[in-house]
C-alpha cells in the first residue's frame, strides 16, 4: 500500500530514523532568522514536537519535531494591542519557498511604512500545519491536542485577522481562496469580499474551488457551474479538514483565509508583484479596522467568488429534512398507543427531548441492549484501531497505518452481523411492537444528532442527513428484506463518505476508477483518525461514537425476529 | 461796497446752494453707511462646529468641519469665539500617512488642519449632552472659558454639523443621536434666553434637510447638503491616504469661501446656489421662511467671519433711535408675556385639595367595596 508495506523495509527504516531522530529537511531556520532581524523584524522562533498516533503515510512522518521562526513588525505610532498573520506554512520539502520570499519582500516593504496601525506577524511554520497548530496554541497559551510547544518568547496582541500563502512557483496564472476551516468553520465573508475585491482591482484572476467565476448566466451553463462550486463547498466543507493553514486560526476566532497560487496552462501569468499588490491592499484594508470582522456573515455558502447564499436561505432545507424523521417517530409513537391515548405534543419537531419509552407491553430490557451493544460497538470504532495498532502489526504482515484502517473496516463489518447475535440476549417479547419502539428510539436519537451536527457544521449535517434520513424513515422487518438491506448499507456513514468522494473527484474534473477511488478511501480514513488525534478535527469521533450506532440500531431494526 | 458785500453773499449763496446738492449727497452717503451698521444688527461673530463620528473611516468628516474651522478663522473669528468639536483625532491616528495634517484636496493639496489648531471637545468629550449644554449655556461652572459659547443677544451664530445621519436624527460618535426636535428645542432655548442675533445652521449628512424641519425660532437660517431620502456622497479617496478626503458640499463650500475676504460683499443667495446638483448628485436645500432679513442683503461674512464695523468720516451725522426694527423682534414674545400669568412652584402637599376631597371615595375605602 505505501513505502512501508514491505515489514522487514518498514522495520529497519523506522529503527533508523528513530534512532537518528533527524528530519530529511529541515528549514533553514538560520538562514530565515538571520534575513528576517535584517529586514528588521524581531524575531523568535519556537520549538515543537509531537509523536503522531501512527505513521502518516500520505506525509511520511511519525515523531514530528521542528522549528517555527516568526518576526513581528510593530506598529510605530501605535501601542501592540492588536495584530495581523502573514503566515507561510513550510512542508516536509521546499514546495513553499516561493511565498517565503514574497513573503520576506512584503516584510522589507512593510518596513518603511508609517502607518501600521496593528502589528504584524511573519510567521513560518515547519511540518505545515503541524506547526501553525504549535504557534496558534502556545500564542493563546492552551493546550487542545497534546501538542508539545515551548512558549512563545514574542507576543503582538490579539490577532484580528490571517492570511496563509502557499505559492509554488514564481509566476502563477490564478490565485486560489480556500474558506472552509476545521469542522467546517468559516471566516467572515467580508474579508473573502476584501479578498475579491483586490482581484478585480488589480486585474488579477481568482477561483474559488478551482472554478471560474461563471460568465453565462442565461444559458445553463452559468447555474451549471454555480452548483458545481457549490457542492465542491458543501463537500470540503462537511469533511471538516483544516484545508490550509487558515482552518486553525478559525477555531480561535481569528478570520483567516488562504491564497493558493496556481501555475496552469494558461498563457497570461501574473508575477509575484502582482501577488504581493494585491496582499499590500488587503493588509492596509485590515489595517484600517478598529473592530474585529463581525458585520457580515459567518455561516454563508459560496455558488461563485461574487455570490452566496446565507443561512437563512439554506438552513430550512436541512429543517425539512429532519421533520421527516420526527413526523415518523410521531407515526410510530401513535402506532404504539393506538388504543386510544393520542400523544401529548401535537407536532414533533427535530431536536424535541426524547419521550419516555412506551412501558405498554414492551419491556425497558429489549431496548436497553440494543442501544447498549451500538454503542458498544460504536466506542471499540473509536478506540480499538489506534489503541490495538501495535498488536495488529506483530499478528499480520501490515503497516501500523494499515492497521488501524483495516480494523476500523473491520469493526464497521462487524456490526452488522450483530442482530443475529443480539436477540439470544433478550427475552421475547411482543415482536410487533418491539421493532417500533427500537425504531422510535433511534429516529429520536438520529434526528438530535443530526440536528446537533447541522446547526455547527451545515454541510456535513445536510449530507448525512440526506443520505441516512430516507433510509431510516422506510426500514421495517416487513417488506422487501434485501431491497431494504441494500438501501441502508449504501446509506451507511462509510458508504456516504466512499460516495462523497467519488462525487468531489467528479466535481473536480479528474474522476477516479474503483481501484483508485478504493485507495483513497483507505488514506482519507487514516487522514480522518490522525486529524482527529491531531488538531481536533470532530468527524471521526461524530461517525464512530455518534452516527455508527445510530445505523446501527436500523440495521437491528431491519433484522427483528 | 454794499454791493459788492451783496454780490459776494449772493455769489457765496449761489455755490452754497450749488454745493448743497453734493452735500446732501454726501450726507446721504453717510447715511447710509450708518445705515449700513444697523443693517445686521449684530456686534459679535461665534462659529460653533462640530464633526460627530470617529473612526478613520470618517477621516472626511473631520476634515470637513476643519475646512470650515480654516475659513472661518480666515475670515476674522479668533479661537475664543468659536467651539470646535471633533470626535476622533485623525491628524495623529497611526493609520495617518502624513501625521500632523488633514488634507481636503487630493495629492496633498491644501492641509486644513494648518499649524494651529484648537480643538475645543475633543474624541469621546463630543456627546450630544455636551453639545446641548453648549448651545444652552447650562454649563457647569468648572467648564473653561474655551468650552463655553458666551454669546449674547446680539452675536450671529454659525452652527455646522457634519457626520452620519439619516431622516430626522444625527448619530454622535456611533453610540447615540441628536433628533430634528431636540435640535430645533435647544435653538428655542437659545432664544429665549436671547443667545443669540441670528444663526446660520448648516449640516452636511445624508438626508441633512430632515435636520432643519422643526426649527420654530425667529432668526435661523439653514441649509443642508441633501434632501430627504438623499445620500450626501464624499469627494474623492486618496490613494495615498487611503479613504475619501471630503464630502462634496462641503468641498464646494470651502473651495466658494477661498473666494471670500473679509471685505467681500458676496450675499446668501451665492451661498445657495453652491454646489448644484450635477456636482453634488445631492439636491441641497436651504431654509430661510424664520429670517427676517432678505437673503440677498446677508452677506456672508456676516457669518463666516468678523468684520469690525468701523468708517472714518469727517462728517457729523445725528443718529435717531430706529426702534422700529429691535421691537418687531421682542412684539410677539412682550404679547405673550402680558397674557401668561407670573409662574410660581405646585404645592408640595396639597392639603386643601386632600381636606375637601369626596367623603364617598373615603367611605367605600373603609366599607371593602372599592374593586382592586
Amino acid at each position: 500500500m505505501g513505502l512501508l508495506s514491505d515489514p522487514v523495509r518498514r522495520r529497519a527504516l523506522a529503527r533508523l530514523v528513530l534512532r537518528l531522530n533527524a528530519p530529511l529537511w529541515a528549514l533553514p531556520v538560520a538562514w530565515l532568522e538571520r534575513t528576517m532581524r535584517s529586514v528588521g523584524l524581531e524575531v523568535y522562533t519556537q520549538s515543537f514536537s509531537r509523536k503522531l498516533p501512527f505513521p502518516d503515510e500520505t506525509h511520511e512522518r511519525y515523531m514530528v519535531s521542528g522549528i517555527n521562526v516568526y518576526g513581528i513588525l510593530r506598529a510605530p505610532r501605535a501601542a501592540s494591542t492588536e495584530s495581523l498573520v502573514l503566515t507561510v506554512p513550510c512542508g516536509p520539502d521546499s514546495t513553499n519557498s516561493q511565498a517565503v520570499g514574497l513573503m520576506l519582500a512584503l516584510a522589507a516593504h512593510f518596513r518603511g511604512q508609517i502607518y501600521w496601525a496593528k502589528d504584524i506577524i511573519f510567521l513560518v511554520t515547519e511540518h505545515d500545519l503541524l506547526g501553525t497548530e504549535a504557534w496558534l496554541e502556545a500564542y493563546h497559551d492552551v493546550n487542545v491536542t497534546g501538542m508539545q510547544s515551548s512558549p512563545l518568547q514574542g507576543r503582538a496582541g490579539a490577532i484580528q485577522a490571517a492570511v496563509a500563502l502557499e505559492l509554488s512557483s514564481d509566476v502563477v496564472t490564478s490565485l486560489d481562496v480556500v474558506v472552509e476551516g476545521l469542522n467546517g468553520q468559516l471566516p467572515n465573508l467580508d474579508l473573502l469580499n476584501l479578498f475579491q475585491t483586490f482581484c478585480q482591482k488589480g486585474g488579477l484572476l481568482c477561483t474559488l474551488q478551482g472554478k471560474l467565476q461563471p460568465q453565462d448566466w442565461t444559458s445553463i451553463d452559468g447555474p451549471l457551474q454555480s452548483v458545481q462550486t457549490l457542492l465542491l463547498m458543501v463537500l470540503q466543507q462537511a469533511s471538516g479538514r483544516p484545508h490550509g493553514a487558515h482552518g486553525l486560526f478559525l477555531r480561535y476566532r481569528v478570520e483567516a483565509l488562504t491564497l493558493r497560487g496556481i501555475n496552469s496552462f494558461r498563457q497570461y501569468k501574473y508575477d509575484l508583484v502582482a501577488v504581493g499588490k494585491a496582499l499590500e491592499g488587503m493588509f492596509r484594508k485590515l489595517n484600517h479596522l478598529l473592530e474585529r470582522l463581525h458585520q457580515s456573515f459567518f455561516f454563508y455558502l459560496l455558488p461563485a467568488l461574487s455570490r452566496f447564499v446565507s443561512i437563512g436561505l439554506y438552513m430550512p432545507a436541512a429543517g425539512f429534512l429532519l421533520l421527516v424523521l420526527g413526523l415518523k417517530a410521531l407515526e410510530l409513537w401513535m402506532q404504539l398507543h393506538e388504543a386510544g391515548v393520542g400523544p401529548e405534543e401535537a407536532g414533533k419537531t427535530p431536536g424535541s427531548s426524547p419521550p419516555h419509552p412506551p412501558t405498554q407491553g414492551v419491556g425497558l430490557a429489549s431496548l436497553v441492549a440494543p442501544l447498549l451493544v451500538s454503542q458498544a460497538m460504536g466506542l471499540a470504532l473509536y478506540v480499538l484501531p489506534v489503541l490495538g495498532q501495535h498488536v495488529a502489526t506483530q499478528h499480520f504482515p501490515v503497516a501500523e497505518a494499515e492497521a488501524v484502517v483495516l480494523t476500523l473496516l473491520a469493526i464497521y463489518a462487524a456490526g452488522l452481523a450483530l442482530p443475529h447475535n443480539t436477540h439470544r440476549v433478550v427475552s421475547t417479547q411482543a415482536p410487533d411492537k418491539g421493532w417500533m419502539a427500537l425504531k422510535l428510539v433511534a429516529l429520536i436519537y438520529l434526528a438530535l444528532q443530526l440536528a446537533c451536527i447541522t446547526l455547527t457544521n451545515f454541510s456535513l449535517g445536510f449530507l448525512l442527513a440526506a443520505s441516512m434520513v430516507p433510509a431510516a424513515a422506510v426500514t421495517k422487518p416487513s417488506g422487501p428484506r434485501p431491497l431494504y438491506t441494500a438501501l441502508l448499507v449504501l446509506t451507511s456513514p462509510a458508504a456516504t463518505l466512499l460516495g462523497s468522494l467519488f462525487l468531489w473527484r467528479e466535481l473536480q474534473e479528474a474522476p477516479l476508477s474503483l481501484a483508485e477511488g478504493w485507495q483513497l478511501f483507505l488514506a482519507a480514513l487514516a487522514q480522518g483518525v490522525l486529524e482527529h488525534h491531531t488538531y481536533g478535527s470532530l468527524l471521526f469521533p461524530l461517525l464512530a461514537l455518534g452516527l455508527y450506532p445510530c445505523w446501527l440500531l436500523f440495521w437491528n431494526v431491519l433484522f427483528w425476529k | 461796497m454794499v454791493d459788492t458785500c451783496f454780490l459776494s453773499q449772493g455769489l457765496t449763496t449761489l455755490a452754497g446752494l450749488l454745493l448743497l446738492p453734493f452735500g446732501s449727497l454726501a450726507a446721504s452717503q453717510i447715511e447710509d453707511q450708518a445705515e449700513q451698521f444697523f443693517r445686521s444688527g449684530h456686534t459679535n461673530n461665534w462659529a460653533v462646529l462640530v464633526c460627530t463620528s470617529r473612526f478613520w473611516f470618517n477621516y472626511r468628516h473631520v476634515a470637513n468641519t476643519l475646512s470650515v474651522y480654516r475659513s472661518v478663522k480666515r475670515l476674522g473669528i479668533p479661537d475664543s469665539h468659536i467651539v470646535l468639536m471633533l470626535a476622533d483625532d485623525m491628524a495623529c491616528n497611526p493609520r495617518n500617512p502624513k501625521p500632523a495634517t488633514v488634507y481636503s484636496h487630493k495629492n496633498m493639496e491644501l492641509n486644513v488642519y494648518g499649524d494651529d489648531v484648537e480643538v475645543d471637545y475633543r474624541s469621546y468629550e463630543v456627546t450630544v449632552e455636551n453639545f446641548l449644554r453648549v448651545l444652552t449655556g447650562r454649563i457647569p461652572s468648572s467648564t473653561p472659558r474655551s468650552k463655553r459659547l458666551l454669546s449674547d443677544d446680539r452675536s450671529n451664530i454659525l452652527i455646522y454639523m457634519t457626520g452620519h445621519g439619516g431622516n430626522g436624527f444625527l448619530k454622535f460618535q456611533d453610540s447615540e443621536e441628536i433628533t430634528n426636535i431636540e435640535l430645533a428645542d435647544a435653538f428655542e432655548q437659545m432664544w429665549q434666553k436671547r443667545r443669540y442675533n441670528e444663526l446660520l445652521f448648516i449640516i452636511d449628512t445624508c438626508q441633512g434637510a430632515s435636520m432643519y424641519e422643526r426649527f420654530y425660532s425667529p432668526n435661523i437660517m439653514a441649509l443642508a447638503s441633501s434632501q430627504v431620502g438623499e445620500d450626501s456622497l464624499s469627494h474623492q479617496p486618496d490613494p495615498a491616504v487611503g479613504v475619501h478626503l471630503m464630502d462634496r458640499y462641503t468641498f464646494y463650500v470651502l473651495e466658494f469661501l477661498e473666494e471670500i475676504n473679509p471685505a467681500s460683499q458676496t450675499n446668501m443667495n451665492d451661498l445657495f446656489q453652491v454646489c448644484p446638483k450635477s456636482l453634488c448628485v445631492s439636491t441641497p436645500g436651504h431654509r430661510t421662511d424664520l429670517f427676517q432679513r432678505d437673503p440677498k442683503n446677508v452677506l456672508i461674512t456676516d457669518f463666516f467671519g468678523s468684520v469690525r464695523k468701523v468708517e472714518i468720516t469727517t462728517e457729523t451725522l445725528s443718529l435717531q433711535p430706529d426702534s422700529g426694527v429691535i421691537e418687531s423682534s421682542y412684539k410677539k414674545d412682550q404679547m405673550v408675556e402680558e397674557l401668561m400669568e407670573p409662574l410660581k412652584y405646585a404645592e408640595q402637599l396639597p392639603v386643601a385639595q386632600i381636606i375637601h376631597q369626596d367623603f364617598k371615595d373615603a367611605f367605600l375605602l373603609s366599607s371593602g367595596f372599592h374593586g382592586c
